[in-house]
């Protein structure tokens, strides 16, 4: 069991890179909020990387072409970051993320990273098209949100990849951006989700629907975009009873599954009402 | 991994200690920095216990690696007070508006509300929310939680320099009825209360339970050389075969049938089954898999229909069949009476495992003194847990001291042993202290839980509107062992048709095994599951009589001078009518609002749809048709303290201070004299356990009795001649070595202390030089096979009103208000009153709509809902005092009656807002959402 908490990029890569002193691979950990959870009761085994030490990760801000998320921006930086309306949705789920406590230490990268099935990041995410930036000895690259998690707690970063931020493309040029998020749950605060919804809507000048995006979190293994819907939106005038073209066809590829929270059933149905919702935010 | 320094400012002071960089901050700060003020209540981020400041902001300190707290500044609950021992603002409000009942929560509260006004002086009542949002308390509802905080707000707003409360000091006589802080808050305010897990002798040992990964099995334990060897730091590993005294416990003299360690077979996934004795590291060391346990699983019996299946397996050899006991009460004919009826209504109700997630988990620590063991340990009932550690041991009961440490939360979950026989067998056998606290997995696993049941009842009106009949069978799955599974076989019966007056009733019980984890005692015995039924019911026939449904309850309420089913006479305190008639112009207003929003549903921006419900309840106070005494001693030091020696456990419901209350007037001096030796087996008599509700009335008698037999003793000593008590009675005062009675026509006397010899008390450090005692036990009768007689001296009464929108698309119930009506008799501190109000009406809540235990799955608490401070609906309290003339002062209880009817005012509020009546609890969104298509399809 090793510890290393490094100050420099370079030295996080480097160490991913050589595997870790037991050959098992780092533990990454910057919140810890996912960490400790998975090990109530248990003794420490891992070899940690704690990355909360390095420098230039952490904030969100306007970048060239876009914004960009750094790795080890918490929720709360999210909230009190000078961001415009694309990220209502993604500002609405930070505060739906556990307690007050949860939001000032766990970070969007590592709701990405830990790849639920219910993280409420991931439709947000899948509606902003972002792109996962990974470093590492290799050098860098970008990943299309969409094919970095693969599925239940499995991403594609490979075990000498360092997650360093996220990159969030700006909307078209002219367009009216709104988003929103709904969040279903149980009780009012520290609720994992049943079902949730991202919308982004891009309106032209002409009031006509440009671009939507429209994705569903906790009804399938990872959350997905409803490209059919989103495609049946475009050239639509933007007005709140346009939500209604959202069928229950558009929501069949879900896959939600049975559980404590809620039946597969009602999942489904569930998320066409809150897709209509989230629409009827955006549109009206 | 390697030790590190973390150096931190903690509280104002740099420190710097020497860890493990993943150490997580809350065993650093408790274990190396000695600050027990921040709890650990479930080491996942998921109930908010630990919570403190850092950096400005509210954290989890049981997420927080050591190594990032370096550099950082923290603040803890213990920062908080104004100087030592002295509460600061925010302390003195939760103090002040009875916002800590058990305490466990309240420090990971106050630094979720310091962090909050720090940042947002202003912050509203939402914000205000929002901020505590991440810390769950099961006792308090929430309510005077954020009006504490709120008041403080408002205080600091204004620039008031300290407190911002007034405390009550209510002069000698004038206790019962006042407002004083709890005697034991200012401790939990602080910080400074110690918990199950905040005793740690330095040379302690830990003990580990291994657990079952198997709901039924038979295992053998293979050669446990090898493990020793491997593991030179284990001290002792603990098999059935190494209990001292007698492996069979149980609450019951009938129904001892629980193990301490399994013997070669295990009936419910986590009980234990061997235990291993070491340091916390070496315990750390061994995972399961190390052990050479061979298990063979066998065909789990999940539920009642495996049970009572004609091939299932018997799980107990003295219960063929796998009913530990039926419960039964019959009078007149209800086949007849039902076919007689102008109507009848019937319905089928089943509801699940409830988990008491009390935020403390268990914990304790055992140590042996010579030929005696002591236990400190986290309890609600010592003088139980005294007699069957004893068995488990071996010994003599006088041979066992429990000392009830502070109780973070009970709700019956503590009546039961949690961590009492691994600790006391382990201390035994090695004789060093041992500790054990509990994981919350852990406790979840092997804690008991609320019995699900099954329900089916019929009921009958005439064509007046008066019910006629009234016949119920429930069943109840009471898991692996027996723990509390009578009880609730025997209470239901009783109180099965609600609070309403039958000709002719017939209802059964059956408590089932199963291989399910134990189901015990859980604030209300079974009579929860019964209400859902009753008042279902009561709703459905006033419908079909086009009765309004609170005139209709009112019309069959049981009242003084009705006879119960049972053939009690009530002779007086049957509050119900007066309970119905203080919510008369509440429920016409909320429904008649209801229906206005109703009106305009379905119009632009109006999509949930509002509904009012009601539920009504009565519940027998104390034990049913057992003796439950309770023995208190008062008495007068040598150097003139006056000293309470009260065995009855505050578990955070306010016991303590009632009962000082209560004997403080008794005896005619200021509450604020009299000290409290609270629970030790050695220093206090039985008081029974704090349960049934039983405290304030039986317990609160027993107070006043040995109040009254000091006082008159001292006035004897004194020589007055007139030794009645009353306005105009004789004062008396204490002061250095002397009491002084003066008498009303001015004639003073003094005792001098010092002249008298010592009085046996209990205590026998206590220096008593007068000593008054005072027993009580509720006179009841045995009932007989048909369940008459007398269960009861009395019975608490009460209604609640639901006001609930429902959002018919998603299935989502919002409670908005609940107004609360109970008849407690004499409300002897009405803070803590309506703080039990409060805390019934939020695991109420939590029971209708989101609390559902399912074994091996739900054993943590984001899995497990309980409801949060943004659950909470508005309260609004009516107390109804219909004096009790057997009650202290009047006084009845209320702990269990305030939970008893908001399920059943939720589950009506739920029908008539959208037209269904969900059945099965608790009314989660898919289930609620599927009743409306199914209706809607229909």
């Amino acid at each position: 069991m090793a510890f290393l908490r490094p100050t420099r990029l370079e030295d996080a890569i480097g160490a991913l890179g050589s595997g870790g002193p037991s050959g098992a691979g780092w533990v990454v950990v910057a919140g810890a909020t996912d960490h400790y959870p998975a090990r109530v009761g248990r003794a420490p085994v891992e070899d940690v990387l704690d990355v909360t030490a390095i420098g230039g990760l952490r904030g969100a801000a306007a970048v060239d072409g876009g914004w960009r998320i750094g790795a080890l921006t918490t929720w709360t930086d999210l909230v009190e970051a000078d961001l415009p309306p694309l990220f209502d949705a993604l500002r609405a789920a930070a505060l739906a993320v556990g307690g007050q406590q949860i939001q000032a230490r766990a970070t969007v990268v590592g709701n990405v990273c830990n790849a639920s099935p219910a993280a409420d990041g991931m439709p947000n995410l899948l509606a902003l098209d972002a792109l996962v930036e990974l470093a590492s000895v290799r050098g860098p690259r970008r990943v299309p949100i969409g094919e970095f998690v693969t599925g239940n707690r499995r991403t594609v970063r490979a075990a000498d990849e360092l997650v360093t931020g996220l990159f969030i493309p700006a909307p078209l040029d002219g367009a009216t951006v709104r988003s929103a998020f709904e969040k279903l749950g149980s009780r009012a605060y520290l609720v994992i989700s049943i079902a949730m919804v991202a919308a982004v809507v891009e309106v032209g000048a002409d009031g006509l629907i440009a671009r939507a995006r429209v994705a569903v979190g906790a009804c399938s293994e990872v959350a997905q975009r409803l490209t059919a819907l989103e495609a049946d939106l475009v050239g639509l005038r933007a007005h709140a009873s346009t939500a209604g073209v959202a069928r229950a066809a558009h929501v069949a590829a879900l896959s939600p599954i049975d559980d404590v929270r809620g039946s597969a059933a009602y999942r489904r149905d569930a998320a066409l009402t809150l897709v209509r919702r989230a629409l009827e935010q955006v549109l009206g | 991994m390697t030790a590190v320094d973390i150096a931190f400012e903690v509280n104002g002071r740099q420190t710097t200690v020497h860890v493990e960089p993943m150490r997580r901050l809350s065993d650093v700060l408790r274990d190396e920095l000695g600050l027990f003020g921040t709890k650990v209540g479930c080491e996942a981020g998921d109930c908010g216990a630990c919570t403190v400041r850092l950096g400005g902001r509210q954290v989890e300190s049981c997420l927080v690696p050591a190594a990032q707290a370096n550099g950082t500044t923290i603040q803890t609950v213990e920062g908080l007070a104004a100087r030592d021992g002295v509460a600061g603002d925010l302390q003195a409000a939760f103090l002040d508006h009875g916002a800590a009942q058990c305490g466990i929560c309240t420090p990971g509260m106050l630094m979720a509300a310091e962090t909050l006004l720090a940042a947002d002086p202003n912050a509203d009542d939402a914000a205000i929310r929002d901020g505590i949002g991440g810390v769950l308390c099961r006792c308090t509802g929430y309510v005077k939680i954020v009006e504490a905080i709120a008041a403080t707000r408002d205080a600091r707003l204004v620039g008031a320099a300290t407190g911002v409360g007034s405390p009550v000091v209510p002069v000698a006589g004038a206790a019962v009825g006042s407002r004083i802080a709890k005697v034991d808050g200012l401790p939990r305010v602080l910080g400074t209360a110690r918990y199950g897990a905040d005793h740690r002798p330095d040379d302690v040992l830990a003990v580990r339970a291994i657990r079952s990964p198997h709901a039924r099995a038979r295992f053998e334990i293979g050669d446990l050389a090898p493990l020793r060897s491997r593991h030179p730091g284990l001290v002792d590993i603990i098999t059935a075969a190494d209990v001292p005294g007698q492996n069979r416990y149980g609450i019951y003299a009938t129904g001892k049938d629980q193990p301490a360690l399994a013997d070669g077979v295990v009936r419910h996934p986590g009980e234990a089954i061997l235990a291993l004795v070491a340091d916390e590291a070496t315990l750390a060391a061994i995972a399961d898999s190390d052990l050479p346990i061979t298990w063979e699983p066998l065909p789990p019996v999940r539920g009642l229909d495996d049970a009572l299946a004609a091939e299932a397996p018997t799980l107990h050899d003295a219960s063929p069949g796998n009913v530990l006991i039926r419960g039964r009460l019959a009078r007149g004919d209800v086949d007849a009476a039902l076919v007689a009826s102008h109507a009848t209504a019937t319905i089928d109700v089943e509801t699940t495992f409830v988990e008491h997630a009390y935020i403390e988990p268990e914990a304790g620590v055992a140590r042996r003194v010579g030929d005696r063991i002591e236990l400190t340990v986290s309890t609600q009932a010592p003088y139980m847990d005294r007699d069957e550690v004893a068995l488990i041991l071996g010994i003599p009961p006088a041979d066992v001291r429990i000392i009830p440490t502070a109780c973070g939360g009970g709700f019956g979950g503590k009546l039961d042993l949690g961590v009492h026989a691994l600790i006391a067998i382990a201390a035994w056998r090695t004789g060093r202290p041992v500790q054990a606290v509990w994981t919350r997995p852990e406790s979840m696993a092997a804690s008991p839980k609320r019995h699900p049941s099954r329900i089916r009842a019929t009921a009958g009106v005439d064509a007046d509107g008066r019910l006629t009949a009234y016949r119920f069978h429930g069943d109840f799955d009471t898991g692996a062992y027996a723990s509390w599974g009578p009880t609730v076989a025997n209470r239901v019966p009783v109180h099965a048709m609600g609070p309403y007056g039958f000709d002719a009733v017939l209802a059964t019980t059956r408590a089932v095994y199963t291989n399910n984890p134990p189901a015990g005692a859980f604030r209300g015995f079974g009579v929860p599951q019964a209400s859902i039924a009753h008042e279902a019911l009561m709703d459905d026939l006033a419908a079909q009589l086009q009765i309004d449904a609170l005139e209709f309850r009112l019309t069959n309420a049981l009242r003084a001078g009705s006879t119960t089913a049972s053939g009690q006479r009530l002779d007086a305190s049957a509050g119900l009518p007066a309970c119905l008639e203080a919510l008369r112009p509440h429920w016409q207003r909320l429904r008649a609002e209801a229906a206005a929003h109703n009106a305009g549903a379905g119009g632009s921006g109006v999509r949930v749809r509002r509904g009012v419900g009601i539920g009504a309840m009565w519940y027998g106070i104390g034990n049913t048709s057992m003796s439950n005494p309770s023995t208190i001693e008062m008495g007068v030091t040598d150097d003139a303290r006056v000293v309470l020696f009260c065995g009855a456990v505050d578990i955070g419901q306010g016991a303590s201070t009632v009962l000082v209350q209560i004997a403080a007037d008794a005896l005619g001096v200021p509450a604020g004299v009299v000290e409290l030796v609270s629970g030790d087996t050695d220093r206090t008599a039985d008081a029974g356990k704090s349960s049934a509700s039983r405290q304030t009335f039986v317990s609160g008698n027993a107070a006043r009795l040995a109040a009254a037999d000091l006082r008159r003793q001292i006035l004897l000593l004194a020589e007055v001649a007139d030794p009645t008590t009353g306005a105009d009675a004789a004062a008396i005062t204490f002061e250095e070595g002397r009491i002084v009675v003066t008498e009303p026509g001015g004639r003073t006397s003094e005792i001098d202390l010092a002249e008298l010899p010592l009085v046996p008390v209990r205590d026998v450090s206590a220096a008593c030089v007068i000593a008054g005692r005072g027993t009580f036990d509720p006179r009841t009768t045995p009932l007989d096979a048909d369940g008459q007689g007398v269960p009861y001296q009395t019975y608490a009464f009460g209604a609640q009103l639901a006001d609930v929108e429902v959002d018919p698309e998603l299935g989502t119930v919002k409670v908005r208000r609940i107004v609360a009506a109970h008849d407690v008799g004499r409300a002897i501190n009405p803070t803590q009153v309506e703080g039990q109000i409060h805390g019934g009406i939020a695991q109420g809540l939590g029971f209708a709509l989101m609390e559902a235990y399912v074994p091996g799955r739900t054993e943590n608490l984001h899995d497990y809902l309980i409801p949060t401070v943004g659950d909470m609906p508005e309260i609004e309290c009516l107390l109804i005092e219909d004096p009790e003339p057997s009650g202290p002062y009047g006084a009845k209880g209320v702990g269990e009656p305030a939970l008893i009817p908001t399920a059943p005012a939720i589950l009506g509020a739920i029908h008539d807002a959208v037209g269904v009546r969900i059945t099965q609890l608790p009314a989660t969104p898919d289930r609620v959402r599927a009743a409306i298509l199914a209706r809607a399809g229909a």
